[in-house]
């Protein structure tokens, strides 16, 4: 079982590689890297402001764009090419594919939140000329845009097992807005009365709440941040995660691959 | 013992929206496959051939029936490891090598890495594709690609192949090298179930053949009994060509060379013919039965309302 989730999960990393996936890396560098003499332009105070907020940000949205991107054809690709013909009709059983697939996509996610924050931390370095013990907390928010990833590609692939490329893109985007906005769609609800409060609580619920993976704010502002959002933070992703990728899996189980 | 034992397996399709109609695929398939045997799967395009083997390989459910394959359940996981598949017009991963693809897919396979790296190279130069190295498969050609397929369908040495339209889309050569490759395979002792619409591929290779239309077992059997069920003429060849003007039913066509006749007769007036010709004083030299072809058979069980002879 391992040595085939693994297999998958490499091969699902190998063709972002070789598809050029992370040739947006070689984009955030230039960018980072055209837009630091800019910073100079701004006075002392919020040059380190803003260009932490600029590149923790691009981090973030990065990687959510490319979970969307690569997770929309992880399933329905490999079933329109019949590239998955010849991985069925081998000892893989369906869960090990989504589960494999999800990990590849991962690791993909990962090395390139890695090697953003790489260059990030240089360009840090080169703009403000030292280094603080303040910059090594800026890796948290980091920590929780990967937290973020591991949620998006999960509902991403949810809709790649069922739906076309196109929808499950407008879906995942959909899902991800309306989870950036969670803590104020959970505020809605409590002030909503009758039908509305009901439909909107569930909304927020059964949603992704990605407010409280937001921390670059405070991170920018060098304000602390606790030990125990980064657990419950943590145990959130992975639950609601593991749940929507049993999601997919429960639809893949039963799907006929015409 | 039976390879495969398909067992009453129907697939049925819910078709249109608003109105919601019931479309049988596949009609109470029965049929079996001995050890060691090629077996041919033969329809016409949309027969229910490719519907059989997605079936067969757990890529769709069926609606009744089931089916075993080397004597187990065939979604059991085990006997998966011991089948290979190629499906039609296989694409395969285009950003990968050839060795790269035949490693991953044995790796999913359970085959040990030292067993993968011993038999990869040997495997790729058998379907003649030893000189590729590390070019992409988006750079392959059409017969190169089936090659690999093959390659992959085989890479863990699998002891049933199922292959779905093999020939298909190949130019003469390619069909001919894939043709020879599923001989090789076959003379290893391999049982190898493949569907085609091609007939002179499967007259070539297969020891039997099914026929299926609409989702219909139409027949099965060995080619060669199949062919003599049509085989309706015999050819008879004697010497006294004045003979023929006098016999009362012409033969169907009919050569002379010199005072020698050969002629075609149907065989439910054979009888009557040798008769006349006895009376004749012809001189009989031969009665040879016509062997029928594997297309008139197939015709007959596909072509409705009536039964065509070619």
């Amino acid at each position: 079982m391992t040595s085939r989730l693994s297999a998958i999960a490499l091969n699902t990393f190998r063709e972002a590689v070789r598809d050029r996936v992370l040739y947006n890396l070689i984009l955030f560098a230039l960018l980072l890297v055209a837009s630091a003499p800019l910073f100079g332009q701004i006075s002392i105070d919020i040059e380190h402001l803003v260009f932490v907020n600029v590149g923790l940000s691009s981090i973030s949205l990065f990687g959510v764009i490319i979970a969307i991107f690569i997770g929309i054809g992880l399933v329905s690709k490999e079933i329109e090419k019949k590239t998955l013909y010849t991985i069925l009709s081998r000892p893989v059983r369906r869960w090990e594919f989504i589960v494999g697939k999800y990990f590849g996509l991962m690791v993909t996610l990962v090395v390139n939140a890695a090697l953003m924050t790489l260059g990030f931390y240089i360009a840090l370095l080169v703009t403000s000329g030292k280094w603080t013990s303040a910059d090594g907390r800026l890796l948290v928010p980091i920590y929780f845009a990967i937290l973020e990833f591991l949620i998006m590609t999960a509902v991403t692939l949810l809709f790649s097992s069922f739906s076309t490329p196109i929808f499950s893109a407008i879906f995942a985007f959909a899902i991800f807005v309306i989870g950036t906005f969670g803590d104020d769609l959970r505020n809605f609800a409590g002030a909503a009365h009758g039908i509305t409060k009901w439909f909107a609580t569930a909304t927020a619920y059964i949603l992704p709440n990605f407010a409280p993976l937001n921390v670059i704010g405070q991170a920018a502002h060098n304000q602390p941040i606790t030990g125990s959002l980064i657990v419950v933070n943590t145990l959130y992703a992975l639950i609601y995660s593991a749940a929507v990728t049993a999601g997919s899996v429960l639809i893949f189980e039963r799907r006929n691959l015409k | 013992m039976h390879a495969i034992e398909i067992q009453n397996l129907s697939k049925d399709y819910t078709v249109g929206f608003l109105r919601k109609q019931v479309r049988r695929a596949l009609k109470a398939l029965d049929l079996s496959v001995e050890s060691g045997e090629t077996f041919g799967f033969l329809g016409p395009n949309g027969a229910g051939k490719t519907t059989t083997l997605k079936l067969l390989m757990g890529l769709i459910f069926p609606s009744s029936g089931s089916a075993k394959i080397l004597g187990q359940n065939y979604l059991d996981p085990e006997v998966k490891r011991r089948i290979g598949f190629l499906p039609e017009q296989p694409y395969f991963y285009d950003y990968l090598s050839a060795p790269e693809l035949l490693d991953y897919y044995a790796q999913l396979s359970g085959v040990s890495p030292a067993r993968r790296k011993q038999r990869i190279g040997a495997l790729l130069e058998r379907v003649g594709l030893g000189d590729v190295g590390r070019l992409q498969l988006r750079k392959f050609s059409k017969g190169m690609l089936q090659r690999v397929g093959i390659a992959q369908a085989i890479v863990h040495d699998p002891e049933v192949l199922f292959l779905d339209e093999p020939m298909t889309g190949l130019d003469p050569l390619g069909r001919y090298e894939v043709r020879e490759l599923i001989q090789s395979l076959k003379d290893e002792g391999k049982t190898i179930f493949f569907s085609t619409h091609i007939l002179s591929d499967a007259e070539a290779l297969c020891d039997r053949v099914a026929i299926i239309h609409k989702g219909e077992l139409r027949g099965v059997g060995v080619v060669n009994d199949l062919r003599s069920s049509v085989a309706d003429k015999s050819e008879v060849i004697w010497q006294g060509a004045h003979a023929l003007s006098a016999i009362s039913s012409p033969p169907m066509e009919y050569h002379v060379t010199g005072d020698t006749v050969r002629a075609t007769i149907a065989s439910a007036g054979l009888d009557a013919f040798l008769e006349n010709l006895r009376q004749q004083n012809a001189r009989l030299v031969s009665v040879t039965p016509l062997q029928g072809t594997l297309e008139e058979y197939f015709l007959s069980k596909t072509t409705e309302h009536e039964a065509v002879r070619v």
